[in-house]
């Protein structure tokens, strides 16, 4: 109960500031965010665009911690807790795709343009698509257990390539556009103290809401799952 | 040597059923054809050949890796290899195999693409080999893992490809960065970052499969 | 001859989260033939399949010693020999041919006294050469005997040890079963009584499925 007083409230604050917090030219009030060439009101996507994107990763990482978990104790709670963490993820994985790429839209003039970021983004979402489009091609349970945590783990050990490697193959792709593969989508703004506090607030809400949605989440998949078998 | 035994059982099989090689043969020539005939008398630039290189290599692996698991499910024969030998002795045979093959395949469309394809000129051929080598392990290396998985599930061919697209993106892009580079000709030296990321992900990949392939085939 | 024991100590296994059965207990040690009854779907395969190794238990262990010494898992398919119904052999292959890459494959010499003996004895010796797509199921049953027993197992498990023979086939394979059971122990797993009243002794798997968790 208290940490869900704690999230309504963080919750609340970062809604209310980041959304009416007003952004001005020469920032005196403590509420005033300062401009930022070339993002403007633009930039307050911040504190709802990169919590998504920073789920999506959480979720992954939670999932395979749970996938190596399963294999070691194979106890189907832990599956349960992987799939939950997976599920959770896609949902902000596709949020996090949306609303950066309706952005992209508006501050770089095309919904993408396959910046490390959008690649790497579209990599996550493909791996939990073929998480998912594995799970549902196996019928016995422990089988698709066991055989999705072997997968997300495979996947995990070869994200780290895609990181290190995107910057350089990209700076490839679009010649001349060095200065902005190096900065990424998020450029590099000065935020003020305001602004950094909504921003990591905002962060540590939406990762409680995360696990809270997460608990709830793989508690109802091992209810619902001991339902239909009457073992309850 | 018991996993070359078993590397020559799957040898002697596929000479005698000519299940993949057959597939696999008119996969190479129906893509690369397709892709003749969309360029038609079009000239296009060497960085796009050279793409177009991995993408042949990239589906032609997807439509024949996976025989050397899928089979053994198909045919009920799993049981009997637990039978005679143990998880790394599989996974190793089933390795060599699809090793031998990847190279055998890879050559045949390299060979086919340079005569095919004027624009695909490799200035720096000791870098593209090296390229060549190390990336067909990881091809074979992830391929091999990715269908001891899809061999237990239900839609084992359609999930193939969707399942290993993730896992080799990352090595098919340093491998498309690493054959520009052979194509403009730079040195060696200064594709050591992208060459050692290679050896890294050939090792990676391997180690992660021979850890994880004991809960994929004990069921 | 080296001492070798098999000991199952509170084995249980579930599916998912449904009880197969549980707390089966018994050691078996250097020869004689003992059976595993139960009726259809009461979890004889799985048993036999765990104690072969190729399935976990979900609860306790097996062990297998050989001269007192624990034989690693990696290296159990060295001293059993299997056969049961759904056990398939290389249909592209001749009888030989399988049994020349099974030996290879082990690891081991391929004992061609041994094996032309156990042809001779399963009455396959004529067609040891033909692919094994043309045999009919009888004769596949036969030589999945020759499988198992070409390597001298300590332990031989034979999963519905009669299925697919003829009485002529029966009466073989029960006189070679005797034989064998001299020198290692076999585990039947069946339903048949004729099968059953080979054994030494049997092991209901009725009685440990009582659902009391």
């Amino acid at each position: 109960m208290i940490w869900k007083t704690v999230l309504f409230l963080l919750m609340l604050f970062v809604i209310i500031a980041g959304i009416s917090f007003p952004i001005v030219e020469n920032p005196t009030a403590w509420y005033q965010f300062p401009v930022i060439p070339g993002l403007e009101e633009k930039a307050k996507i911040i504190f709802f665009h990169v919590p998504t994107a920073w789920l999506t990763v959480v979720a992954f990482l939670v999932s395979t911690v749970y996938s190596i978990k399963y294999l070691k104790t194979k106890d189907l709670d832990d599956d349960a807790r992987s799939i939950a963490a997976a599920q959770i993820g896609i949902m902000f994985c596709i949020l996090a795709t949306v609303t950066g790429s309706i952005w992209a839209k508006f501050n770089w003039g095309s919904y993408w343009n396959w910046d490390p970021r959008e690649t790497s983004i579209f990599m996550l979402l493909l791996i939990y698509g073929a998480f998912f489009a594995l799970r549902s091609a196996i019928e016995a349970e422990e089988k698709r257990a066991a055989l999705s945590a072997v997968y997300s783990i495979i996947a995990f050990v070869t994200v780290p390539f895609f990181i290190f490697i995107m910057p350089r193959i990209m700076t490839g792709l679009h010649p001349g556009s060095a200065n902005d593969t190096n900065a990424g989508p998020v450029v590099n703004f000065k935020m003020n103290g305001n602004m950094m506090l909504v921003f990591f607030t905002s962060l540590v809400a939406f990762t409680i809401l995360f696990f809270w949605m997460w608990r709830l989440n793989y508690k109802s998949i091992i209810y619902k799952d001991k339902l239909t078998k009457n073992i309850l | 040597m018991k996993s070359f035994a078993l590397f020559k059982k799957d040898l002697h099989s596929e000479l005698r059923t000519r299940y993949a090689i057959n597939a696999l043969v008119m996969f190479i020539l129906v893509t690369i054809s397709v892709i003749l005939f969309s360029i038609g008398s079009e000239k296009i630039s060497e960085t796009l050949t050279g793409g177009l290189f991995w993408v042949v290599i990239f589906f032609s692996a997807m439509s024949g890796l996976s025989r050397a698991f899928v089979s053994e499910e198909e045919r009920g024969t799993v049981l009997t290899l637990h039978l005679i030998a143990s998880p790394n002795t599989i996974f190793s045979g089933k390795l060599l195999f699809n090793l031998i093959l990847v190279f055998a395949m890879n050559i045949v469309i390299a060979l086919l693409y340079s005569v095919l394809f004027d624009s695909f000129i490799i200035r720096n051929f000791s870098l593209f080999f090296l390229a060549f080598v190390l990336g067909n392990i990881g091809i074979a290396a992830a391929s091999t893992i990715i269908a001891a998985i899809i061999a237990k599930t239900g839609s084992k061919g359609t999930l193939y490809p969707v399942l290993s697209f993730p896992i080799l993106l990352p090595l098919i892009l340093i491998l498309l960065e690493l054959t520009k580079f052979a194509i403009d000709g730079t040195v060696i030296g200064e594709s050591l970052v992208e060459l050692t990321v290679l050896v890294c992900y050939d090792v990676v990949i391997l180690t992660a499969s021979y850890l994880l392939f004991d809960f994929i085939w004990k069921d | 001859m080296s001492d070798y024991r098999l000991t199952a100590e509170a084995v249980g296994k579930t599916f998912g989260r449904r009880l197969i059965f549980k707390d089966v207990n018994f050691s078996f040690e250097n020869n004689g033939i003992h059976g595993i009854a139960g009726h259809n779907g009461s979890g004889k395969s799985t048993l036999v399949k765990i104690i072969t190794g190729i399935l976990g238990p979900s609860k306790g262990a097996i062990s297998h010693t050989n001269g007192g010494k624990k034989i690693p898992v990696e290296k159990l398919h060295d001293f059993i020999g299997f056969v049961a119904p759904y056990l398939v052999l290389y249909d592209e292959f001749s009888a030989e041919e399988n049994l020349r890459h099974f030996a290879n494959i082990r690891g081991i010499q391929y004992d061609k006294e041994r094996i032309d003996h156990l042809f001779n004895a399963f009455l396959l010796y004529d067609r040891r050469l033909d692919e094994v797509k043309t045999y009919s199921s009888g004769m596949k049953q036969r030589l999945k005997y020759i499988f198992a027993m070409m390597h001298r197992p300590k332990l031989l498990v034979l999963d519905e040890p009669t299925s697919n023979l003829d009485s002529a086939g029966k009466d073989t394979v029960y006189r070679l079963i005797e034989a064998e059971s001299a020198t290692s122990v076999v585990l039947i797993a069946s339903n048949e009584g004729s099968d059953l009243a080979l054994c030494r002794s049997v092991l209901q798997l009725e009685n440990y499925k009582n659902n009391s968790n």
